[in-house]
């Protein structure tokens, strides 16, 4: 096949971005364990990794530019790198909201636990799946399984409410609670925006298989009219507006 | 174009009146100038061309792209008759200008040419003046008007004027290579056309010369036809409004592939083997 150079670049490219995925995926996953178990070295450890995941990132910046200079792609390798880009950039704020969520862990110290953790790490769970499916819908070019990420993303958000009302329920029966649960709150926020990055891969996957990219009105509308009903809402007019 | 179910668009293949559907998306469609109509080609008793379909819309800049020997220059030539000139040659199906089949008995293929000019690969002014090198299409045409307002327009229009200006008397064999094929140009501007094809025009020219003629090509479009056949795909993808993708086809006849305006046929185009041919899977 001509241009072996070119479509070894091209896998490369693939390769460091799944590289890239699987060091988020840690950090997340390190991120919650550390708070879970109140385990400030981990969560120093997650943070001082968030540096190489900011300089991956980079790089592969580096790499499409320099890919798209020298080889003048068209069609669905010039989509592949614009996709990589944005792919890039998602993973690194997933990584920043881990790193939040370590910082959390450090503020909150030797605090006592104001409620055992079981939403938290299951809303985790749920947003690294994603971010691993929709990496692998994005190297599969496998829209059904970019789709499929994207109805997961209303589990997230079900349990970020709920979470959400448990918080404030505590802190209204006590003032004490306050800080903590702001804290958790937090916590369940930036998990909640992991899980609508990976959801922002999955619509790139669309782009990267179709070159068409769907507006947020459009999947939602696809989504209502798989499960058949006119309710529904993004997740974001609901977030409080805080940031960590 | 119709909106289908899975959001993926209809491919646009070999049919002229869907070569014309992206279009439409973007605003009110403008008129065809030339179609062509189930256009087969025969040097001798081999087939160059088999029926092409393909619709040409005015002021627009059409690239005709392919690999080599996929009848994209006989295509070409064919849009003015300038095969007829092969003694071997044989042309069936139709292209319609103006409402008319130029290859229909009563049309003269001079006046024809006058209407849709020829710009080719490498520069060929006349042995002769610049000014005489515009000036000759329509004194042989009989052009009444001032001669030297319209060499100087044809001039500008050619983005020359400022380089010659001094100098017209200067033989236009003593220009560089960009500046003769400018002078080309300006000289098939001058019989003022409706449609310049222009054969690999930067072919023979370095990369600033190349340069000068594209931004010519993005300024003529405003008032001309252009229909370009290039090597250079990124040319095309730079110059034109529309991209048409030829390919031998199994009966190693030249064939249209893919229409479609370039922006998507370079992003996204239908058909697999303008994807392979412009990602360089082969070709």
């Amino acid at each position: 096949m001509p241009r072996q150079e070119y479509i070894q670049s091209l896998n490369e490219l693939q390769d460091e971005i799944l590289l890239v995925g699987s060091m988020v995926d840690k950090a997340i996953q390190r991120a919650v364990e550390a708070l879970r178990t109140r385990d400030a070295a981990t969560a120093q450890a997650v943070i001082d990794a968030d540096d190489e995941i900011d300089a991956r990132q980079i790089q592969l910046e580096e790499q499409v530019i320099d890919i798209m200079a020298r080889q003048q792609p068209m069609a669905s390798d010039l989509r592949q790198l614009v996709t990589a880009l944005h792919v890039a950039d998602e993973m690194e704020r997933m990584g920043d909201y881990a790193e939040g969520i370590a910082k959390i862990t450090l503020l909150m110290g030797e605090q006592a636990p104001i409620k055992p953790l079981i939403d938290i790490p299951r809303m985790a769970d749920i947003a690294r799946e994603m971010m691993r499916d929709s990496l692998d819908a994005l190297m599969a070019r496998d829209i059904e399984a970019a789709s499929a990420v994207w109805q997961r993303d209303d589990e997230v958000d079900e349990l970020y409410e709920q979470v959400y009302r448990e918080l404030v329920t505590y802190m209204i029966e006590d003032p004490k609670k306050i800080e903590r649960a702001t804290y958790l709150i937090w916590v369940a926020h930036n998990l909640e925006r992991i899980a609508d990055r990976a959801t922002n891969i999955a619509e790139r996957v669309i782009f990267v298989s179709t070159g068409q990219i769907p507006t947020r009105e459009e999947w939602w509308d696809k989504r209502l009219t798989e499960r058949g009903n006119g309710a529904g809402g993004g997740s974001e007019d609901r977030i409080p507006p805080v940031g960590v | 174009m119709e909106a289908n179910p899975t959001g993926t668009r209809k491919p646009n293949v070999e049919a002229s009146p869907s070569a014309n559907d992206a279009a439409q998306a973007n605003g009110p469609a403008k008129p065809d100038v030339l179609i062509t109509e189930d256009l087969k080609f025969w040097y001798g008793k081999m087939r160059a061309l088999s029926g092409i379909s393909l619709n040409i819309p005015q002021h627009e800049v059409m690239a005709i792209i392919g690999p080599s020997g996929c009848g994209k220059s006989t295509y070409l030539r064919c849009l003015n008759r300038m095969n007829d000139l092969i003694p071997s040659a044989r042309v069936e199906g139709r292209v319609i200008f103006d409402g008319e089949n130029i290859y229909a008995r009563n049309v003269d293929p001079v006046q024809m040419r006058r209407r849709i000019g020829m710009v080719f690969q490498k520069p060929n002014p006349f042995p002769k003046s610049i000014y005489d090198n515009v000036a000759y299409g329509p004194k042989v045409n009989g052009y009444r008007g001032s001669m030297d307002d319209l060499v100087e327009h044809s001039l500008r229009q050619a983005a020359l004027w400022d380089e010659v200006k001094d100098d017209l008397k200067k033989s236009g064999l003593d220009l560089s290579g960009g500046q003769q094929q400018r002078l080309c140009i300006a000289r098939a501007l001058a019989v003022e056309p409706d449609v310049i094809l222009m054969d690999e025009p930067c072919s023979a020219l370095d990369p600033i010369a190349t340069t000068r003629i594209e931004d010519l090509i993005r300024e003529l479009r405003e008032s001309y036809t252009i229909v370009i056949v290039t090597h250079n795909m990124q040319q095309a993808a730079r110059v034109s409004d529309r991209t048409a993708f030829f390919m031998i086809d199994e009966q190693s006849s030249g064939s249209l592939v893919e229409v479609d305006e370039t922006q998507r046929l370079f992003t996204t185009p239908s058909d697999q083997r303008t994807e392979d041919y412009i990602t360089g899977r082969f070709g």
